[in-house]
């Protein structure tokens, strides 16, 4: 029984946008990618306006100090299991401004992410690819051995329970 | 065994169960209609069922500081009540012995049940926009309920009688009541009514998604949310059905051909439901409440008079 609910957790994943201080050219990407043209529905994906409702995070931009809090909250306030998804060059990574005295530099360095989508701004269909891998629809592009050799987090196994692994 | 009958009455025939599966199914329905309108592909035929079952999997949030008591209760308060209505609603149809007296009465009692539940819910999760939401809710309540009483109360004053049974025996002898002026007029208002009821486009004005984030379930999730998913789902069969059993000519399901007309007539109406839903933007809450009290009261005001002068 348990299992089943498990599994229904991969075809119904209902996202939540957010804007980490990005400039903006993630989120039109993202928006565009739930428009009737890449129809993101035939996936069960679906936006919703309640973090509470939410499943999966699309975090974009390269958090500022400001933001950094807010961030923090946003992610308690969503319920257990959840997917975090790191949205653009910015949120991957710091971006241009990996350096800059205000900006902490890329998601993963406030909240624990489990997708990372590059690009500046990253294509629809590169949001839906990786939203595509999260649900298990295709493989991975990148080897994840190599990535962890490197020190990178560990990815968590999707529609697991963050709870469950402490 | 005698006494599980009613258990099994309320659980899974007429009750809960079945209402559920079949709601969960034109719940997909609407959506892949939407979906093709759009002229795209829409979800899988499965995507409801799934939705319930993941929010079911779903951690349970209680905001700190909410009532938790109502919190917890007002989605299983909707549900009952829903249940239990369609329960009513499909057990007269069936088997026209078994109505009692005033259980037309009853029934619309209990539809209100989800509405109450969604202000209670709204107004004890502590958060500005469920208040906003649970406040709207309460002036949508007040605006489409008196049209609403106003259409049934011409098929009480047609058939003389509050019971089922009769109203049914009723459009059985002397035609459908909606195959009359006054019943058109009816009709329309009735399906005027069952959109705010449904919480559906342009009348989504508590839950608007865009403008106070789920209104007044912004605070729900996991188990508590999916119930209110489940409530909505019956909402959309037992709705148009109501509909039929007063209007248009009751539910006939002894016969396959009665069938047949049944899920014509349903999905007529909830084509419609959808067209009207997916084509017109929301009102604003003023514009909804000057719309149900003024023209909409007024037409059914017409139907009632229409109905007494026996037009």
């Amino acid at each position: 029984m348990f299992s089943i609910l498990q599994k229904c957790f991969k075809k119904s994943i209902w996202v939540y946008h957010t804007n980490a201080s990005a400039c903006n050219g993630c989120d039109i990407e993202i928006i565009n990618a739930l428009t009737p043209f890449y129809d993101a529905e035939r996936f069960g994906i679906k936006l919703v306006g309640s973090p509470r409702h939410a499943d999966a995070l699309l975090v974009t931009g390269a958090v500022s100090r400001q933001v950094c809090p807010r961030l923090k909250t946003l992610y308690e306030s969503v319920p257990d299991p959840k997917i975090i998804f790191a949205i653009g060059s910015c949120a991957t990574g710091g971006g241009i401004w990996f350096d800059s005295y205000n900006i902490v530099g890329g998601v993963d360095k406030v909240i624990p992410v489990n997708f990372y989508i590059p690009g500046c701004p990253p294509r629809p269909e590169a949001i839906l690819f990786g939203a595509a891998v999260a649900l298990g629809l295709v493989d991975k592009k990148v080897a994840a051995e190599y990535l962890k050799e490197k020190g990178f987090p560990e990815l968590i196994e999707v529609g697991q329970r963050v709870t469950d692994n402490e | 065994m005698e006494i599980l009958k009613p258990v099994f009455y309320l659980l899974v025939f007429p009750g809960f169960l079945f209402l559920g599966v079949l709601g969960l199914f034109f719940m997909w329905v609407d959506r892949k209609v939407t979906a093709l309108i759009q002229s795209r592909m829409g979800p899988p035929w499965y995507q409801c069922y799934a939705d319930i079952g993941k929010l079911l999997y779903k951690q349970v949030i209680i905001p700190a500081g909410s009532n938790r008591l109502s919190f917890v209760a007002a989605p299983l308060i909707g549900l009952a009540g829903i249940s239990l209505a369609g329960g009513i609603i499909w057990m007269v149809n069936i088997n026209k012995g078994v109505s009692f007296i005033g259980d037309l009465i009853v029934v619309m009692y209990l539809l209100v049940l989800p509405s109450l539940a969604l202000i209670i819910g709204g107004a004890a999760s502590r958060n500005p926009f469920s208040s906003v939401g649970a406040s709207r809710e309460m002036t949508m309540v007040f605006a489409y309920e008196l049209p609403f009483i106003l259409v049934v109360l011409t098929t009480i004053i047609r058939s003389k009688s509050i019971i089922f049974g009769e109203i049914i025996t009723y459009q059985i002898q002397n035609g459908a009541m909606a195959a009359s002026v006054s019943g058109i007029i009816a009709v329309i208002v009735f399906f005027v009514c069952m959109l705010a009821k449904l919480c559906y486009l342009p009348f989504d004005i508590p839950e608007a998604e865009s403008e106070i984030i789920g209104g007044t379930l912004a605070e729900y999730s996991g188990a508590l949310l999916a119930i209110f998913k489940l409530t909505n789902a019956i909402m959309l069969l037992i709705l148009p059905l109501f509909l039929i059993t007063l209007f248009l000519g009751g539910i006939d399901v002894s016969s396959i051909k009665g069938i047949l007309f049944l899920t014509l007539k349903y999905l007529v109406i909830l084509i419609l439901v959808i067209l009207v839903k997916s084509t017109h933007p929301r009102l604003r809450i003023d514009q909804a409440f000057k719309f149900f009290l003024g023209p909409i009261t007024g037409l059914a005001i017409i139907s009632v008079i229409l109905t007494i002068l026996g037009v």
